[in-house]
């Protein structure tokens, strides 16, 4: 299909985007399927036993790739928050929101993750490490766009006030980042640091490029469910939605 | 002048209504008529560009509404009465006319409070007046600020009979002097009859 | 601007000198964002009590901390600056609601909204207000709670020019959670929730450069920080918030 026959603004329509939805989210379950059994075989099986870690060091896999995920959701949700702003299209919007529960999810697994590292490497649940530390307050981040959306009874207006958070919330990212980094390096001399992980074996590093693009693919099946869910709960009241089988079963 | 076009408002998924196209031309005035409920409010504060339409635009004097001189030249009186509890209706009136950036001598204030029979009350703190006195204090506005456009919803709520051919004698005169007002009120406005919009 | 009150009309009203009696808004709007601060402090000091319970909250606060850890000097020495600046942070939020509240609920901050001067610089006038009510007392009580901590006087010196610089970011910043939660359902609890991640680089710079002094490493490097941090702040903050008045009042 050219570029020219594809209608691209038709498809910012709830209505023409849903069964398109419907259609890709096989495809991407199927590719995190993939990607998933590729990486976790790689991470479990091919690369090789840490020399100071042993091969506890394993959940780096799920870990890092977690982290990744958080951070570039939250910028995606902010940019499609943003367009929903400054243009008035609903579906930007509602694919913000769609997102939102999948991002938080992943800064929870790399919290969660980064617990079940630190204790049997450092000794504790829990080290203020920086990434963690952001890691914390960039979940923070996500409950309190979700939260405000939740809060807001008018659907429009939950989605630009929602959308001014995200954006603020976006340019305060980086520096809460450079702030957490900084205050960590201070007090810390320590070499408890999950930076600086284990010096990379190319197949590590593979490990966690493919369970990256697993969970990328997985975010995107999991966002487009919920996207279809929210297009269905905000266009109740319209004909096609009413005509859909759903409507009456 | 003020144009309406299309205009369709939405309240979560049920709309409001739809269609609304009208135009108010200087030294006219439009009544906006409804049974409760059906977007009075709404549309007025569409009008005064407090609230975006789903549908349509408004325009004043050709140009979208919403800018500086739209502001300046726009007054708008919504249900709540505008006025700061713990401030005195002088107080209130010096304010809101410096929020504006202009300046109000007190003499003046206190003779445009006068003429809307709170005399002796300039000095209490507003908490201590009547739903009616109260909702005269920002009346007072009408006088203290020139403005092209008046907005005005349920104006005439809480007034007693001479205050209501007051302010109804006050919106005659705007309107005769080349003014434009958009009202609705649940009562027989005193005027004499202007444009009717139905919603 | 041709006068809208031809002298037959305003005979017929009794008002002698018209053109006298209605006001000419003028292009001054630092003098709209003057008067909003003015107005705001105005409405403070006739409700003292308000602003005094954000205050005696941050005494409160200031004094949990030994009684929850131990009067031991050297660890308060080292807790000082953090409980310092946490309670700073807390004793902000209380007051945050304060400032669009109850402007919206009795209708002011539409007119506000209407008002032909330019709405970021009505917001800056209120955020002034809240930081000379909720802000600057705080700067002043610090250093003779930092006593408590048994804080030198040079560190008592920093905590104060940090607070000084960061309490007019957490205004700032607050705005914009005050301005988005505005009349919506558990406001307070939610504006919190909103609003303390984002101060955590203030708080982070803030107590660093108390800790800095006391290392003897100087404050130079946090303070500066704090500095940019109300620059970009001061900058954003107003648009940010207009934005998000606008959508609160749809």
């Amino acid at each position: 299909m050219s570029y020219r026959l594809i209608n691209w603004f038709k498809l910012s329509s709830p209505y023409s985007f849903f069964p398109l939805a419907g259609r890709m989210i096989p495809w991407f379950w199927a590719l995190a399927l993939v990607f998933g059994v590729a990486g976790l075989y790689m991470g479990f099986f091919v690369a090789p036993t840490d020399a100071t870690q042993g091969d506890s060091y394993r959940i780096i896999f799920l870990h890092v790739p977690a982290s990744w995920l958080s951070m570039f959701i939250y910028i995606v949700m902010a940019f499609w928050a943003g367009m929903g702003l400054a243009f008035n299209t609903r579906l930007s919007s509602m694919w913000a929101l769609s997102l939102a529960p999948t991002g938080a999810l992943m800064a929870f697994l790399s919290l969660w993750t980064g617990a079940l590292w630190g204790k049997p490497t450092w000794g504790a649940w829990w080290v203020w490490d920086a990434r963690l530390t952001s890691e914390l307050i960039l979940l923070f981040l996500y409950l309190g766009f979700m939260a405000l959306h939740a809060a807001i009874d008018e659907p429009r207006r939950a989605d630009r006030a929602a959308a001014v958070l995200a954006l603020v919330g976006v340019v305060n990212v980086p520096i809460i980042y450079f702030s957490v980094k900084w205050w960590n390096t201070l007090h810390q001399g320590s070499s408890v640091s999950m930076t600086k992980a284990p010096s990379m074996a190319q197949t590590m590093l593979w490990g966690m490029l493919l369970m990256a693009l697993c969970f990328w693919m997985y975010s995107i099946a999991a966002a487009l469910t919920r996207l279809r869910a929210v297009i269905l709960e905000r266009e109740a009241h319209t004909d096609w939605v009413l005509r859909l089988p759903e409507a009456t079963a | 002048m003020l144009t309406v076009h299309n205009l369709t408002c939405v309240r979560g998924t049920r709309p409001l209504f739809t269609g609304v196209d009208f135009a108010v031309a200087p030294g006219s005035w439009a009544h906006v008529r409804g049974p409760n409920g059906v977007g009075k409010t709404s549309l007025l504060r569409i009008l005064a560009g407090l609230a975006k339409p789903e549908e349509g635009e408004v325009r004043w004097n050709g140009e979208k509404i919403g800018g500086e001189e739209f502001r300046r030249e726009l007054m708008y009186l919504g249900h709540r009465a505008a006025v700061k509890d713990d401030l005195t209706a002088l107080e209130n009136l010096v304010f809101a006319a410096e929020m504006d950036g202009a300046t109000l001598s007190r003499e003046h204030a206190e003779d445009a409070l006068q003429r809307f029979g709170l005399a002796g009350r300039e000095d209490l703190p507003v908490r201590f007046l009547s739903a009616g006195q109260k909702r005269r204090v920002l009346l007072a506005r009408t006088v203290t600020r020139r403005a092209k456009l008046w907005i005005l919803d349920e104006p005439f709520t809480a007034l007693d009979v001479k205050a209501v051919d007051f302010l109804a004698n006050l919106v005659a005169e705007h309107v005769k002097a080349g003014g434009m007002a958009v009202l609705t009120s649940h009562q027989a406005i005193p005027l004499a009859p202007g444009q009717v919009v139905e919603l | 601007m041709s006068s809208l009150r031809p002298p037959e009309t305003a005979r017929a009203l009794g008002l002698a000198g018209t053109d006298a009696v209605l006001s000419e808004p003028q292009a001054s709007p630092f003098k709209a964002m003057l008067s909003v601060l003015r107005r705001d402090l105005l409405l403070a000091m006739r409700r003292k009590a308000e602003v005094l319970t954000a205050l005696f909250f941050f005494l409160i606060v200031s004094s949990l901390f030994p009684l929850g850890i131990g009067p031991e000097p050297a660890l308060l020495r080292k807790i000082g600056p953090g409980v310092l600046w946490v309670g700073a942070l807390l004793a902000t939020m209380l007051g945050l609601q304060r400032m669009f509240y109850s402007d919206h609920l009795d209708g002011t901050l539409e007119q506000m909204v209407l008002s032909s001067a330019p709405l970021p610089l009505l917001v800056t006038g209120k955020v002034i207000a809240h930081w000379l009510v909720s802000g600057l007392p705080v700067v002043v009580l610090a250093p003779v709670l930092g006593l408590q901590f048994d804080l030198d006087p040079g560190a008592l010196w920093i905590l104060a020019l940090g607070l000084l610089i960061g309490t007019p970011v957490l205004s700032l910043i607050g705005a914009v959670g005050a301005a988005l939660t505005l009349g919506v359902r558990g406001g307070g609890a939610l504006l919190s929730l909103l609003v303390l991640p984002l101060y955590i680089p203030t708080l982070i710079f803030g107590a660093g450069a108390v800790q800095a002094h006391l290392s003897g490493q100087g404050a130079g490097g946090h303070l500066s920080l704090l500095g940019a941090l109300l620059a970009l702040t001061l900058f954003f903050v107003p648009w940010a918030t207009t934005a998000a008045l606008r959508i609160s009042l749809e």
